[in-house]
């Protein structure tokens, strides 16, 4: 149905250069997420596949056609954007069929859609309401069903949960999960939110300052994260660094270890440390520590545990579970 | 409001301090429509009372009506002042749209440049737009008024516009080019109406100064024909004498249209349907 191919984008503002040559290739039916801290670039790329925004050099090709000079109602794609950006002075019917209406599609056919994309979205009691009288989760839905309505090869999501309070979110994310799964649909969504990421995509794209970090499933940048950067944005808690010295590596600058590849004991260890502060989350317990050999450390342990600040503990890695960097931040692959 | 934030001497003192302005605002609207049912005796005797049965005369009225082409200069004032704000609205509201929603070179310079008209006024090129009206034979047509009228409200539309226009949601604007909307459609459905309430302040604001205006008329369209309402009621004014009843008759007849007009446009601004079209 879609496919999308990106080859060296570059945007720039003014002197100022928002995308430093992108190349990604999007196969049909792929769930692609576009991850990265604010003013990473990434919403100026979606903006870019929509041709919202033209880039300054490089090429777009949806299906192997380039659309560099295609309107964004002629690429065949639709958006959902993080505000909704519903027609106000449109019933909800008429905002999902208002652009087949465009494109010339006879009336029933339209009717027919709708009612179809309603019927996902369990939209119908809401057909003839206008979004002012909807609740936010309702809005999402029918900005999502407007998408739908089009048929696109791509979707494009803008940061569509951003607005939404943490309960629906998750309903929502479900549901896109499953329209994912219903339309085996190509879709491209922009979040800054990692769990969104990790839970929906089949591919991860990493951001940063305007360049690709990494590219990969959710597992692969989990367990084999490139560098420095993906290592730190992916995983939460954050994967704690330890300066290499305090190994006695001579090779690698930085160690990583993520919280929960470290376990705790009271009775001995490798690295003797002092509990700092203890969240207790029912499912997890996180531990903050601070140890002399390594400096601070945050251990993520599953269940429950009676640990308190101050109390003294022996923390030891999970063999198999440290990530090495050099001094350019990349990762050095020993043996793995 | 609710009941624990008001106490009754400071809603008192609120309500006296609105009721003051509106008397004081209201007054000359009194003195007005009061003294144009008396004679001209009674005008002069008791300016601020009220017509009683002995005092009240509909000469004013009657010499209004009888002398010169009054409905005729209704007229005039009203399609003067209308077409104007059309114009002014409709070309105010696109060149605002473009400053707010194009990035080009000179955007800014642009704007400045549009808004310049805000600090000079108009008349002071009076002798110039008389001489271009003469050359083009627009002299003693309400087209000439109408162009000067337009060219006169729109700095103040496009400064407002352009601002309250930012202000739309950019995701909305692009919704639409996605889903097909030209850039005509996107203006004209979607943006016009979410700042209506920008559009009915404009309106106002450049409706007033247009029925007011006795020098564009006198000027460029002083024929019987082309008389507006305000140059109209000036016969009533001599040098030497001023024939009271007929000026304030005339002035009071002139009110009603623009409150007529001001009542469409406020209705506007109090209508929102802009609630909960984005968050």
């Amino acid at each position: 149905m879609g496919s999308l191919q990106l080859k060296s984008i570059r945007k720039a503002y003014g002197g100022h250069e928002v995308l430093k040559g992108i190349d990604l290739e999007v196969k049909d039916g792929e769930f692609v997420i576009f991850v990265g801290p604010s003013g990473c670039g990434k919403s100026t790329l979606l903006r870019t596949i929509a041709g919202l925004e033209d880039a300054t050099s490089g090429s777009v090709q949806i299906d192997g056609v380039e659309v560099g000079h295609v309107a964004p109602a002629k690429r065949g794609i639709a958006m959902v954007f993080q505000s909704y950006a519903l027609y106000p002075h449109l019933t909800v019917k008429d905002n999902m069929g208002l652009g087949l209406k465009q494109a010339g599609v006879p009336k029933p056919e339209i009717e027919e859609k709708v009612g179809k994309a309603a019927g996902m979205l369990s939209l119908e009691p809401y057909l003839a309401r206008r979004p002012a009288e909807l609740s936010g989760g309702q809005r999402q839905r029918v900005a999502i069903g407007r998408a739908i309505v089009r048929e696109p090869k791509l979707f494009l999501f803008d940061e569509p949960l951003s607005n939404l309070d943490a309960a629906l979110r998750v309903n929502t994310r479900l549901e896109i999960a499953r329209l994912h799964r219903s339309l085996q649909a190509t879709m491209i969504y922009v979040t800054h939110d990692q769990v969104e990421a990790m839970t929906l995509a089949d591919k991860i794209v990493v951001l940063n300052g305007g360049r690709i970090e990494q590219v990969g499933s959710p597992m692969e940048l989990y367990n084999r994260p490139a560098n420095l950067f993906v290592a730190g944005f992916i995983g939460s808690p954050q994967m704690n660094f330890i300066d290499g010295d305090r190994f006695g590596d001579g090779e690698a600058k930085t160690v990583g270890i993520r919280p929960e590849h470290i376990g705790l004991s009271r009775d001995g260890g490798d690295w003797k440390a002092k509990v700092i502060h203890v969240e207790h989350l029912g499912a997890d317990t996180i531990v903050y520590l601070e140890s002399d050999e390594v400096g601070p450390l945050t251990v993520r342990l599953f269940g429950e545990h009676r640990y308190a600040a101050d109390d003294v503990v022996h923390a030891t890695p999970v063999i198999g579970g440290m990530h090495r960097f050099d001094t350019d931040g990349r990762v050095i692959n020993s043996g793995q | 409001m609710s009941k624990a934030r008001t106490s009754f001497a400071r809603t008192g003192a609120v309500h006296f301090a609105l009721i003051a302005y509106t008397l004081v605002a209201l007054f000359p609207v009194f003195l007005t429509i009061a003294n144009s049912f008396k004679s001209r005796n009674a005008i002069f005797r008791e300016p601020l009372a009220f017509p009683t049965p002995e005092s009240f005369s509909l000469i004013g009225y009657e010499t209004v009506l009888k002398q010169g082409d009054f409905v005729g200069y209704f007229q005039n004032s009203v399609v003067v002042t209308v077409v104007s704000i059309a114009l002014v609205l409709l070309f105010g509201a696109m060149a605002a749209f473009a400053l707010s929603e194009y990035r080009f070179r000179g955007n800014t310079l642009m704007g400045l440049y549009l808004a310049l008209g805000i600090m000079i006024p108009i008349r002071l090129g009076t002798v110039a737009i008389l001489q271009g009206m003469v050359a083009t034979n627009l002299v003693n047509t309400l087209t000439a008024l109408i162009l000067v009228y337009t060219a006169q409200g729109l700095p103040l539309a496009v400064f407002i516009l352009s601002e309250f226009m930012r202000t739309v949601s950019d995701d909305l604007k692009n919704a639409g080019r996605i889903d097909g909307l030209s850039e005509y459609a996107i203006f004209f459905r979607l943006v016009l109406p979410l700042v209506r309430p920008a559009m009915a302040t404009v309106a106002v604001f450049t409706m007033i100064p247009i029925w007011n205006d006795l020098w564009f008329p006198l000027i460029l369209a002083p024929a019987e024909t082309t008389k507006t309402v305000t140059l109209g009621s000036q016969i009533f004014i001599g040098q030497f004498v001023t024939n009271w009843n007929a000026v304030l008759s005339a002035l009071s007849l002139a009110i009603f249209p623009v409150l007529v007009l001001y009542v469409i446009f406020s209705r506007q601004l109090i209508r929102g349907i802009t609630a909960g079209a984005v968050k």
